[in-house]
């Protein structure tokens, strides 16, 4: 198995958008290391020829027909905005574009 | 963990691409460019779907509504709340799937493509991604001299559309300097279908001509499948370019061995004319950097269409990865092959098959066809001729008068006020000799003003032509008595000179006669 | 004690409130007033709502008196787990993320229950985001094991668990992800159903891990459990996984409780080592029980079970490493923004708010989950995990050859003490080791108190599973079985839970109540 480095979880935290303390990056290097060495042994299971299972129940084709439904009203929807302003969810500047 | 070290350590709030080139950058003449190297190309084509509801939940879809006023928890991505697929947004998709040739998918999935931005609610977007509805397809485009040039479609996929952003505090109002943005969620979960070519190559010099057919005939294709308004002003069509280069090779069959070059993905490409200057302008301006030497970023470009060029927009490095995964709250999407072949017998006629059917009908030159296909005008002549008017005088209006004037105030011909019944009575009133070219172009003033039909506003301004032969001949005679020189140089043998009388004809008829009238009548009292 | 009203069971509140012996306001009440008693101590709620339950009370008595058709759980109160969206009410689901938050809509489940006129009381404690077996990772503080307020009541539902054993609530709403319905009731002498994976509506459920979660009726007997389930459940539109069927018979099977010739399969690889000796004592007496009552046992493999927690911890981290990017300051919750930075970017205030926001756990998983989807990676965690998930399923389709139902502890031990494990991340996860099957495969399963472990004399779980949408099996079991144990200890084992013992008069809630005489 690998090892994950700081830098590896540093990366992760990026991804996920979650500002890590330097004592939880340590921390959390530990804990994962841990936990990815016992879920590893997924990889021991004699998976050869199986197909992966993303779903409980082996339903296909669940659609409903192309008719508009009541959603919320725009005060509903702004309800729980930390800002909003001209009836729009107000957030801070965004740096990338597209 | 090679993977993970290796990939560009990007940390969150470091300001990715948020620097704009200010300095415009150099490019290689367009001679030079395509003299040097090989482009190839790759278009992605999102299309908005014309569903009364959105793809995953019951909103409507409507353009131009009061901000947040089509929401709901599902396109809010309000905790708690689940997707439920729209059976026209898979049926559009296979349709689409269909009409470019593709494979349809026997069994395929959604997949979550997890990344974060505002204006994304739930923070991933529900798109496809190992498993398109279709895949493997072609469209023949046809190009200004004739030729064809087959595209090859790599898949057409279903996913959902983002939200808005209004960045405000900036200078320009883009994104960058604004201190804050704003964010209307109604036109997140609309559904959009991604139809993505194979890479496109062979095309050389011609590769934005292509890349602008190719976009024209995927806009007509769709319009005909009645799937969307297809309308890129307002975003419901929207390109995607991608072009690299690759040295070009002294013998053309030793060019195919040429390893592609780096690609750079330019959008905000809102016009079948910016897909053509921007393929031009990437093209230029990579051949400008790499024959000095420099390597091409990989990166997503923004096309200016006031500038004409593009700037740097997000690197697209690997510190990107998208955890596409299956979407667990969807279950997946079997088509089967009845409902396959039902919606096969919806297929339109295809477009190019179409249009040469239509110019055969209609008898229309080569050149005419064009011009009526320039001016977006085909299905209006369809119509008009079916409203009863012909397909000369229907083309002779659409193609012409109308177009030249929706040019003019910058508008589609469908959106000029003027029915293709109108045009039928306005060609009817010509043939019938009631008007000539002059009043007809009268009438027509009347009705774009809103004074009601071709018959009704010819007859409220009291246009006609003459129609009583003894008025006409009195005014003959008159003018005819008044220049006895004109007279003699006509009876020598200098026949133009009948222009002068006709048109003094015409001024005393107050232009309400008929010119070919006027002048055969002037020449029989002169031969007398 | 019949005379208290928060000792009833929800079927003997139901029968009186039908019979208008009882009035529902008057059964509210009761619950509303022990709650200010006694959750100082336990904390079963994150919020007690006792206008709303009040006004759905007297409407439900007004519309008895003007003798309109009632649902027959008209009137009888319930609690909801705080996972579980109520338009109007707020949902935290134990984080301070959405601390306030108070959704504009109704989870379906929600609606099915103010359609039947039962009064929610409040909304139940949990571990954040359903994270945890013990309460012990709410944000706002953990609920405590009635039978010993110094032990957890399970998790992540210790707060639907807890309300049951304090006699907050007669019934309490819950979800199940790796067994967070099962491990609260074992814990707490209580029972808990997780339903066949699309037997109750996902729809305004705050997605944990969307292929995974269950939401389920917790009771503190098997026919209540089961007259919830049946108010809770059925076909709905509004989620894509939900089962085109009626709800199973349960009530009915819970009636009957006819195990004639049932064949019960004892699930080797879920007993015996690792499991606490009065655990297992207390199963191997309630098999036999089965046995007198009619059913006949077998033993049954499940070879790939082994390989079911590391399967779990990859495909739960993962969807929910997705399903919680939603939680970023922009629409909705808290917005935190980053400290020394002037002019901070959204991406800042994302990443600082899901810092200050999320707590060791949720963070702990999130980044397990973003690891084990990111490229290069993928197949051989989450992909390999999802072919696990396949392997668990086929065992399950064996066994259900050889057996109508399977069963098994339902944790490995009785209820821990808090703070025990909190720093053991992966002693935490084994917790779950018998329940996470059956949300692998997706079906249905029951815990219900099988007696208190000789030990610690604390209550000991017994779990049945069955196949799926065959939920019913679940209700004839465990109503057999709870008869033959009610009639062997001569009542009720929640009957021998110590008092919870007001302090007088206190004004402080927290301090409020403390443990009453010993058993
Ligand atoms: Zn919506």
């Amino acid at each position: 198995m690998p090892s994950l480095s700081r830098d590896d979880v540093a990366h992760l935290a990026m991804l996920a958008r979650i500002e890590l303390t330097d004592a939880e990056l340590d921390r959390m290097l530990g804990e994962l290391s841990v936990i990815l060495d016992a879920v590893a042994v997924v990889q021991q299971a004699p998976t050869e020829g199986i197909e992966p299972m993303s779903h409980p129940l082996p339903l296909v084709n669940v659609t409903r027909p192309d008719e508009v439904r009541p959603g919320l009203t725009a005060a509903q929807a702004l309800s729980g905005a930390p800002e909003a302003d001209q009836q729009r969810f107000s957030v801070p500047r965004i740096l990338t574009d597209d | 963990m090679t993977d993970l070290t290796a990939q560009q350590d990007v940390q969150a709030g470091d300001e990715v691409g948020s620097t704009i080139e200010s300095a415009p950058q150099a490019v290689m003449s367009w001679q030079e460019t395509v003299a040097a190297y090989d482009p190839v190309l790759g278009l992605e084509v999102h299309v908005e779907l014309g569903t009364a509801t959105k793809m995953f939940c019951g909103c409507p879809t409507a353009f131009g509504a009061e901000p947040n006023s089509q929401v709901c928890p599902v396109c809010l991505g309000l905790p708690g709340s689940l997707p439920v697929v729209n059976e026209i947004g898979v049926e559009s998709a296979i349709r689409i799937g269909l009409a470019l040739n593709c494979t349809i998918a026997p069994w395929c999935r959604f997949a979550r493509k997890n990344y974060f931005y505002p204006d994304m609610p739930k923070n991933f977007q529900t798109s496809q991604y190992d498993e398109p509805i279709a895949f493997d397809g072609w469209l023949d485009v046809d190009l200004d001299d004739g030729t064809v040039y087959r595209v090859l479609i790599e898949r057409a996929h279903m996913e959902e559309d983002t939200g808005k952003s209004l960045h405000v505090g900036g200078a320009t109002g883009r994104i960058h300097g604004a201190e804050f943005s704003l964010v209307d969620y109604n036109r997140a979960g609309i559904p959009l279908i991604e139809i993505v070519t194979k890479p496109m190559t062979g095309a050389g010099e011609r590769a934005p001509e292509i890349a602008r057919a190719y976009v024209t005939a995927v806009r007509d294709l769709l319009r005909a499948l009645g799937v969307s308004d297809v309308k890129m002003e307002q975003g419901s069509l929207r390109c995607d370019a991608n072009v690299s280069l690759r040295q070009r090779t002294k013998k053309p069959e030793a060019q195919a061995d040429v390893a592609f070059g780096t690609r750079t993905e330019t959008k905000n490409v809102n016009s079948l004319r910016s897909v053509e200057r921007a393929v031009r302008y990437e093209m230029t301006r990579h051949a400008a950097i790499l024959a000095a030497g420099g390597s091409i970023l990989q990166e997503t470009r923004h096309w200016h269409e006031d500038t004409g060029v593009t700037t740097s927009g997000r690197e697209k490095s690997d510190a990107e990865d998208y955890r596409y995964f299956p979407e667990p709250d969807l279950v997946p999407i079997a088509p089967t092959v009845q409902l396959v072949e039902r919606l096969r017998t919806t297929l339109p006629e295809p477009p190019a098959a179409r249009r040469r059917r239509l110019q055969a009908t209609w008898g229309f030159s080569d050149l005419e066809m064009r011009d009526v296909l320039n001016a977006g005008a085909v299905e209006l002549i369809e119509a008009t001729v079916a409203a009863g008017g012909t397909p000369a005088g229907a083309r002779k209006w659409w193609s012409g008068e109308i177009a030249r004037r929706a040019n003019v105030e910058g508008r589609e011909l469908a959106d000029m006020g003027v029915t293709p019944l109108d045009v039928a009575g306005l060609d009817g009133l010509v043939q019938e000799g009631r008007l000539n070219d002059s009043m007809a172009r009268q009438v027509l003033d009347g009705v774009l003003a809103g004074e009601g039909d071709p018959r009704a506003v010819a007859d409220a301004r009291g246009l006609a032509l003459v129609s009583d032969d003894g008025a006409l001949a009195a005014a003959v005679d008159l003018v005819l008595a008044a220049n006895p020189q004109l007279v003699d140089k006509i009876r020598a043998g200098k026949v133009q000179a009948a222009g002068a009388l006709i048109g003094q004809v015409m001024k005393a008829m107050t232009g309400q006669a008929d010119a070919a009238k006027v002048r055969a009548l002037i020449l029989d009292r002169v031969a007398q | 004690m019949t005379h208290d009203l928060t000792r009833w069971s929800a079927a003997r509140l139901a029968d009186a409130l039908g019979r208008r012996e009882i009035s529902a306001v008057e059964v509210t009440q009761a619950h509303l007033d022990r709650t200010a008693a006694v959750d100082g101590a336990v904390h079963s709620y994150l919020h007690v709502d006792t206008r709303g339950a009040l006004e759905q009370a007297k409407a439900v008595d007004d519309a008895r008196t003007s003798g309109a058709e009632l649902h027959v759980m008209a009137g009888v109160p319930v609690a909801v787990k705080d996972v579980v969206a109520t338009q109007g009410l707020p949902t935290t689901c134990g984080s301070r993320i959405l601390a306030g938050w108070v959704p504009p809509y109704d989870a379906t489940l929600v609606s099915k229950l103010r359609a039947a006129g039962m009064p929610i009381l409040g909304k139940t404690n949990m571990d954040e985001f359903a994270m945890g077996s013990s309460t012990e990772h709410s944000a706002f503080g953990p609920s405590r094991n009635p039978w010993d307020l110094d032990r957890i009541p399970g998790g992540s539902g210790g707060g639907s668990s807890s309300v049951l054993a304090s006699f907050q609530a007669p019934l309490a709403v819950g979800t199940d992800t790796g067994g967070s319905i099962r491990q609260p009731a074992a814990v707490t002498g209580t029972v808990g159903t997780k339903p066949t994976y699309g037997g109750v509506s996902r729809y305004g459920l705050v997605a944990l891990a969307s292929s995974l979660d269950q939401a389920g009726p917790c009771g503190r007997t098997v026919l209540d459990t089961a007259m919830l389930h049946a108010v809770i459940g059925g076909y709905d539109p509004r989620d894509s996984t939900s089962i085109h069927a009626p709800v199973p018979a349960v009530v009915r099977a819970a009636q009957s409780a006819d195990v004639t010739g049932l064949r019960v399969g004892v699930v080797r690889q879920l007993t015996g080592e690792g499991y606490q000796p009065g655990v297992q004592a207390r199963f191997d007496e309630a098999v036999a029980l089965l046995v007198d009552a009619g059913a006949e046992v077998v033993e049954v493999d499940c070879p790939n079970f082994a390989y079911a927690l590391a399967a779990y911890y990859l495909i739960l981290p993962s969807e929910a490493s997705s399903n919680l990017a939603r939680f970023d300051a922009m629409r909705y919750g808290l917005r935190v923004l980053p400290e020394g930075i002037d002019d901070p970017s959204a991406e800042q205030v994302m990443a600082a708010t899901r810092e200050a926001g999320f707590g060791a756990e949720v963070k702990r998983r999130i980044i397990l989950g973003t690891y084990a989807l990111s490229s290069g990676y993928y197949d051989a965690y989450y992909g390999q995990a999802q072919k696990v998930r396949r392997l668990i399923a086929d065992d399950f389709t064996r066994a259900f050859e050889a057996a109508d139902v399977l069963v098994s502890p339902t944790a490995p031990t009785t209820a821990f003490r808090i703070g025990e494990k909190l720093d053991d991340p992966m002693a935490m996860y084994l917790n779950d080791v018998a329940t996470i099957p059956a949300n692998l495969a997706g079906i249905p399963g029951m815990s219900l108190p099988s007696g208190l472990a000789d030990e610690d004399g604390l209550p000991t779980g017994f779990q049945i599973l069955a196949p799926a949408t065959h939920d019913d099996r679940l209700y004839a079991v465990g109503s057999a079985l709870e008869r033959q144990l009610v009639s062997r200890w001569g009542g009720r084992l929640l009957e021998r839970i110590p008092e919870l013992v007001p302090a007088g008069g206190s004004d402080d809630q927290h301090a409020g109540a403390t443990m009453g005489m010993a058993r």
